[in-house]
């Protein structure tokens, strides 16, 4: 169960530059609940990520996850509730290092890090089976340095080990906006099996109202760092784009064009 | 080249060997450039003449000294993390810090130390036993430093703490959000790669028979040129090879500056080395396919 209450971030506090990203932001969120996050540029959905999983923190507010209040951790400590796939493919695992280094990296989120060795034959295995579900041959790669592969393919692995330990959330930040079209559908398609097999809480930002609506069990749209709008069950079921926009107009009174939100 | 020479020169390249592992800690693990080994080196011996002048055992004055590296590096890195100085001059700030405090250690700017029992005098003991001369066996006993070291380095590196500090290095967002501290890994990383270098430095000083304040200077671009050399000459793909490469790198630049002193056709002498060495640097990182060319001529794209 996530808990947001009142979340305020201000950024370069006290200059001309002066923005608040997060006006007073509440949330709550079930346990094993969906939650796709839209909104324009300037909304506040990296903010909310960004203060959830500590690399910003906020000047009010709470943040409380499975009834622990985490809002003074500091982000590696955070990691043990709540893991993360960045926008960007290169950004979630090392280049550098093999596929199985990066899976056994995220094999110890969360936990003590010893100088026990970081692969052994036990945990190869078990990363060599995660991979093949992946159906792109990955398993038989895991030496094989994490640069040498797509887009596409790392961010599907990044996916993977998110989900190699459990979490009281995965923050998804736009994970398949930087992909084609054909891989974005095959990496969403692993999303949605990875949380419903987990049942893991989950909190995606997305650039696509239409992703907003297809996946996931609630929408949420953020304006001006506040949530200004929140659907989910029955009234969320046949939502369609221009609906909406025009719950937001709505709501809001201020005119949206569909293309400030997919280039949000 | 003459048998002393050459290994001589076998000898300089496994002390040397172990300044290449903590530059490759340091550069290529931490992706922390780092120039406190100038000053660490020289603190290794200051701290090891001093201490075994005073009759301290010469074992436990290179343990010491080992611990003053460790020590050095991690300043240079709480320097960077902490009050977030920038790497490089968080480095120079230590080096230039390290002279005035070898200076202090020895109480002079030189220690001999000829006369007195090191680490190394139960080798020569061993060598008179056997009937060796101790020239022969030595490069033998530095072989066996350099071997341990890079197999311990090797298993650290395999560890999870190993792996988190090599993840540190190459995606520091991705190792935080992974739960590795990031700062604690380069503290740790730095203190590890200047403790070896203050042990080549303590070892360096007891082989040759002094210490000298001035002992440093360059060492941080004859441990580059020894990393980028073993790096060009196996394209290492894994730790244990990226390791081997840097001691080889290493006993193959001494084995190049020896011929290079002993060829008198080309004309050099010994205080060209610096020289050399710089302009062989130089060469290596605009080499294409060099992997540091990425490290050092980025801020200087066109």
């Amino acid at each position: 169960m996530i808990d947001v209450k009142d979340l305020k971030v201000t950024f370069n506090k006290g200059t001309v530059m002066e923005t608040r990203a997060l006006n007073g932001l509440s949330l709550n969120v079930p346990k094993g609940q969906f939650v796709c996050v839209i909104g324009s540029n300037g909304s506040g959905k990296s903010t909310l990520q960004n203060a959830l999983s500590g690399e910003v923190s906020p000047e009010s507010g709470k943040i409380i996850v499975d009834d622990i209040d985490i809002g003074n951790w500091p982000a590696p400590k955070r990691c043990g509730l709540i893991a993360r796939v960045f926008q960007d493919p290169l950004a979630g695992s090392c280049e550098n290092l093999t596929i199985e280094e990066n899976m056994s990296l995220a094999y110890s989120r969360g936990r003590r890090r010893g100088i026990g060795r970081a692969i052994s034959s036990n945990v190869r295995d078990e990363f060599r089976e995660k991979l093949s579900r992946l159906d792109l041959g990955l398993e038989n790669r895991l030496g094989d340095l994490m640069g040498l592969l797509s887009g596409g393919q790392r961010q599907a692995v990044s996916l993977l080990m998110a989900s190699l330990q459990p979490s009281s959330l995965l923050m998804l930040d736009e994970h398949t906006s930087a992909l084609d079209p054909r891989i974005a559908a095959f990496v969403m398609e692993l999303t949605r099996d990875i949380v419903t097999e987990n049942n893991l809480t989950t909190l995606m930002v997305t650039h696509s109202m239409r992703q907003a609506l297809d996946y996931g069990d609630r929408t949420i749209m953020l304006h001006g760092g506040k949530v200004v709008l929140d659907v989910e069950g029955d009234a969320r079921d046949g939502l369609e784009v221009p609906d909406l926009i025009q719950m937001f107009e709505k709501a809001h009174g201020e005119e949206l064009s569909e293309d400030s939100l997919l280039l949000g | 080249m003459s048998l002393i020479a050459f290994l001589g020169a076998i000898e300089l390249g496994f002390i040397y060997g172990l300044v290449a592992l903590g530059i490759f800690i340091s550069f290529r693990i931490l992706d922390f450039p780092d120039l406190t080994v100038d000053g660490s080196f020289p603190m290794g011996a200051a701290i090891s003449a001093a201490l075994i002048v005073a009759g301290y055992n010469p074992f436990l004055s290179t343990f010491i000294a080992i611990l003053g590296g460790c020590l050095a590096g991690f300043v240079t890195a709480w320097l960077n993390v902490k009050l977030k100085i920038l790497h490089l001059l968080a480095s120079i700030l230590t080096m230039i810090a390290l002279y005035s405090i070898n200076l202090r250690i020895m109480g002079r700017p030189n220690v001999a130390l000829i006369t007195e029992e090191t680490v190394l005098t139960p080798f020569s003991n061993l060598a008179e036993y056997l009937g060796v001369s101790n020239y022969m066996l030595m490069p033998v006993v530095f072989f066996a430093f350099a071997v341990v070291v890079k197999f311990l380095l090797d298993w650290f590196l395999g560890s999870e703490i190993g792996l988190a500090m090599r993840a540190t290095g190459s995606n520091s967002k991705m190792a935080r959000a992974n739960g590795i501290y990031d700062g604690k890994m380069i503290l740790l990383g730095m203190a590890m790669a200047n403790g070896l270098v203050a042990f080549a430095g303590a070892i360096f000083a007891q082989s040759q028979g002094s210490a000298d304040v001035t002992m440093g200077v360059g060492v941080i671009v004859i441990g580059l040129a020894s990393v980028i050399g073993g790096e060009a000459l196996l394209s290492p793909k894994s730790i244990a090879k990226a390791t081997l490469a840097c001691i080889l790198g290493s006993i193959l630049y001494w084995l190049a500056v020896s011929l290079a002193l002993n060829a008198d056709f080309i004309g050099l002498e010994a205080q060209d080395l610096k020289l050399v060495t710089a302009i062989l640097v130089a060469l290596a990182l605009v080499l294409p396919g060099s992997k540091f060319s990425k490290m050092f001529r980025r801020g200087a794209k066109s």
